[in-house]
């Protein structure tokens, strides 16, 4: 044995040391282990800390080891502090090993005497598979310095002008035919009750005229190739039926269509539009769309109408959708949330009693530019509602639907009450689990509106109902509830409920990580890569999330996490060059019979065939490393990098202490 | 303790990808979800990494089974690659016939990163499948096989 090995114990505080007897798993290391190349074992209480680090760097140097194994948490979280440590003392980083008997041991057993025995086999697996660990160099990379923003609401555009605004070329999809998102939706915004248009449209237009950010609104991405530094990306633009070079947006089309639609997209259902349309007046970009589903040229063949008084002949009814290809560096995903459906909760009755309102109408309805002009009213249009019911928590928090907070509605509801009260003088009634208010200023609105004298309910309503007991509840909606403060139960009638629907990934979010290879949580909102000190990263290099894409958020936390993204974008187009993991396929091209085996089953067209010399040979830009070639080869021609062979069964190995010197039970004869 | 008493723990070694199921594992210990501490995992960068050989030497090696798991089908990081795991998977199980080797000691577990309870869950329920079928009874005197119970005292 020619290896000289340290092997570094953590006690994380008592996050190990608590279950796992780390001083004697240390010192059964240095013994038991010795005859494997072992030369000194230690434990310490945090040896991700500098202190720890110093210790595995001062052994390197004055034990002269050769490798390196650290039992501590998972390398998913400290891998690179400890592989920079050795660096940092002049060994290879990849021949140090990170086992980790945290996450896959004391955080989950109990059992003390199990634990400490189950550490043991960890290093020893660990002790044989840093035996057989290659000196290993990163793989350097360009970077391209453009980057594909997806999505263009508030996150998306707070991205994209961040990157743009410091000299970089930004790509911005947005599937609908405006940026905006649903906060362009909005009237007023919680706590400050700034109205939602004057902050963001400024917004929009610096997107619109960025010479840095190219616009693709009315488009999706269809494809992604590539890694970091180096993603080749397929975008179709559905045709618009818009010349938009001739086109100048002064709206006589619009003006002019015969035909009318309800906008069940940016007016929720409450209002109609035109079948040629820009979805609001600030639309950014200032084209329309043409609706091929209504436009009754595409249905009858006749019309034309907007192509008549067009002034600049910018109506192009032939107009194919086109495919854009790009390239880009990085790529941050800001693609939003999708409401709860209210209809699955039938006993509030919404789409079935008339007045029943979901949050994102009574947005519209209540906004100045909205189908009323702002005036809150009933559906038929006139009515000014006497008294206003609003339901939190409706499909979130709840067993049914979606079991967690979707963390905006109670201050979402607190706005709507304040604005109903301000406008209407009708009484108002908000129905809450809890009153979640965490956030600068939010507690002080609550406290305003309990001023105010909006009735707060606390309890869950079970039922809305337009089933009248008394002469009083005749005509009205009447809510049944729980009080749980006085202990009774409750008929509150009113003429106006507003159901806060909570927030859920949008309803594509899986295919769309698909797409770009990230991956979702069980409620399908996208995984970061650390849930507190990574969280706009993914666990793709190169690829980023923002805003309630990755989970309930208001708007301040979703611009936070625009910037965020975008800073650490930044941070690698700053950096020109990004290293990859050396993790790679390499064919012994003298052992490689040729069979072609491999070639089928790289999913990245990485393996290459020579005809000539009937040999294969593995394209490292292309190979990600997966290592399904490595495992397939029959003739156990192609090694992997970072996994070999030798690696691993010599893990198994150590896993199954075949390594442990002792004297065999003498066979009985 | 005597032999009689001591229920029988079973060593099984399992294979999980960087991706989905080795984050389940990272995912089941920061939520503190606690399990039985019979499985000792392997990280491969993709669950197609995973070469039969790997299977075959832990049992020869005396595991009493092996766990082989990936992301969910559609989910790989590498597109498609879990596929292949998957039939390498089902290969595996009829070499394992043919050696006479219960099939309930090869389980295959497909976990997304957000699946920690259910990694958790599914390795209880295989060590106790495992417990039932009891040790891999290698018939053999071999002196690379070492008796695998002197093996666990060692670190007991």
């Amino acid at each position: 044995m020619t290896e000289r090995i340290g092997v570094y114990v953590c006690h994380c505080g008592t996050n190990i040391a608590g279950i796992v007897d780390v001083a004697g798993v240390s010192k059964w290391a240095g013994e038991a282990l010795a005859g494997r190349g072992v030369v000194i074992a230690r434990d310490y209480k945090f040896m991700c800390s500098s202190l720890g680090q110093e210790l595995i760097q001062k052994d390197i140097k004055e034990q002269k080891l050769t490798r390196v194994v650290v039992a501590a948490c998972s390398p998913h979280l400290h891998e690179p502090t400890f592989r920079n440590a050795c660096k940092g003392a002049g060994l290879n980083p990849y021949l140090c090993e990170l086992v980790s008997i945290r996450e896959q041991d004391s955080w989950v057993h109990t059992d003390k005497v199990a634990a400490t025995a189950k550490a043991k086999a960890i290093i020893s697996g660990g002790v044989e598979r840093v035996i057989h660990d290659e000196e290993l160099e990163p793989l350097r990379v360009p970077i391209h310095p453009d980057t594909l923003v997806v999505g263009g609401g508030i996150a998306g555009i707070q991205a994209a002008l961040e990157i743009a605004d410091a000299g970089f070329h930004v790509y911005l999809v947005e599937r609908e035919p405006s940026i905006g998102g649903h906060m362009a939706q909005f009237d007023k915004t919680f706590p400050t009750l700034d109205c939602s248009a004057c902050i963001l449209t400024p917004k929009m237009v610096q997107v619109g005229n960025h010479p840095n950010i190219t616009l693709l609104t009315w488009s999706e991405v269809t494809k992604v190739d590539g890694f970091i530094g180096n993603f080749d990306v397929s975008i179709k633009k559905k045709a618009r039926y818009i010349k938009e070079a001739d086109c100048t947006g002064c709206g006589i089309c619009w003006e002019k269509c015969p035909k009318k639609v309800v906008d069940e997209v940016f007016e929720a259902g409450l209002g109609k539009r035109k079948a040629i349309y820009v979805p609001f007046p600030q639309a950014v970009p200032k084209y329309p769309v043409i609706d091929d589903v209504n436009c009754t040229y595409y249905i009858k063949g006749t019309c034309k109408a907007c192509e008549k008084f067009c002034p600049t002949n910018a109506i192009d009814f032939n107009q194919k959708d086109e495919e854009i290809n790009v390239k880009v560096g990085n790529i941050i995903l800001a693609t939003g949330y999708d409401l709860f459906d209210a209809t699955r909760i039938p006993q509030y009755g919404y789409k079935r009693l008339a007045n029943v309102y979901t949050n994102l109408e009574f947005e519209r309805l209540s906004n100045a530019a909205g189908p009323t002009g702002g005036n809150i009213v009933l559906r038929d249009g006139k009515t000014v509602p006497q008294a206003v019911g609003i339901v939190h928590c409706v499909g979130s928090r709840d067993q049914n639907y979606n079991p967690y907070c979707s963390s905006i509605c109670c201050m979402q509801s607190l706005k709507f009450a304040h604005l109903v009260h301000e406008r209407t003088g009708a009484e108002v009634y908000n129905f809450y689990i809890d009153m979640r208010t965490p956030s600068k200023g939010y507690e002080e609105f609550y406290q305003r509106l309990l001023e105010e004298g909006t009735h707060f309910v606390r309890g869950k309503v079970a039922e809305v109902t337009n089933v009248a007991r008394v002469p009083a509840e005749e005509g009205k909606l009447i809510i049944q509830v729980e009080d749980t403060l006085i202990g009774k139960q409750r008929r509150i009638p009113v003429d106006m409920v507003i159901l806060s629907a909570g927030l859920q990934a949008r309803h594509d979010a899986k295919e769309v990580a698909k797409l770009f290879g990230i991956a979702c949580s069980y409620d399908n909102w996208f995984i970061e890569r650390h849930p507190k000190l990574d969280p706009v990263a993914t666990m793709t290099e190169g690829i980023y999330i923002a805003g309630a894409a990755q989970g309930p958020k208001d708007i301040p936390a979703s611009v936070v996490q625009g910037a965020a993204a975008a800073a650490r974008v930044l941070g690698k187009i700053q950096q020109k060059e990004v290293s990859l993991e050396p993790i790679r396929a390499t064919v012994n091209q003298d052992m490689c019979s040729g069979c072609r085996i491999c070639n089928n089953l790289c999913p990245f067209n990485a393996i290459l065939f020579h005809e000539d010399k009937m040999v294969s040979e593995v394209n490292p830009a292309l190979c990600q490393g997966c290592g399904t070639c490595v495992a397939a080869c029959p003739a156990g021609a192609i090694s992997g990098t970072g996994f070999s062979n030798e690696q691993i069964l010599s893990q198994i190995d150590g896993l199954l202490l075949l390594n442990i010197p002792h004297q065999p039970a003498p066979v009985a004869q | 303790m005597t032999e009689e008493t001591k229920p029988f723990e079973p060593v099984i070694i399992g294979f999980t990808c960087n991706w989905c199921s080795y984050r389940a594992a990272d995912m089941a210990g920061t939520a503190r979800m606690k399990y039985a501490p019979n499985v000792r995992l392997i990280r491969l960068m993709c669950s197609g990494r995973l070469d039969p050989t790997f299977v075959f030497k832990a049992f020869a090696g005396g595991a009493d089974a092996v766990l082989v798991s990936g992301c969910h089908p559609g989910d790989c990081h590498y597109s498609t690659q879990n596929y292949k795991a998957m039939r390498r998977f089902h290969l595996m199980k009829r070499v394992l016939a043919q050696l006479g080797i219960e099939s309930g000691r090869l389980k295959l577990l497909w976990a997304s990163a957000a699946e920690g309870a259910i990694f958790a869950k599914e390795i209880n329920s295989f060590v106790e499948q495992v417990r039932a079928l009891g040790p891999l009874n290698w018939n053999t005197t071999s002196p690379e096989i070492l008796d695998k119970t002197v093996k666990e005292e060692v670190i007991a």
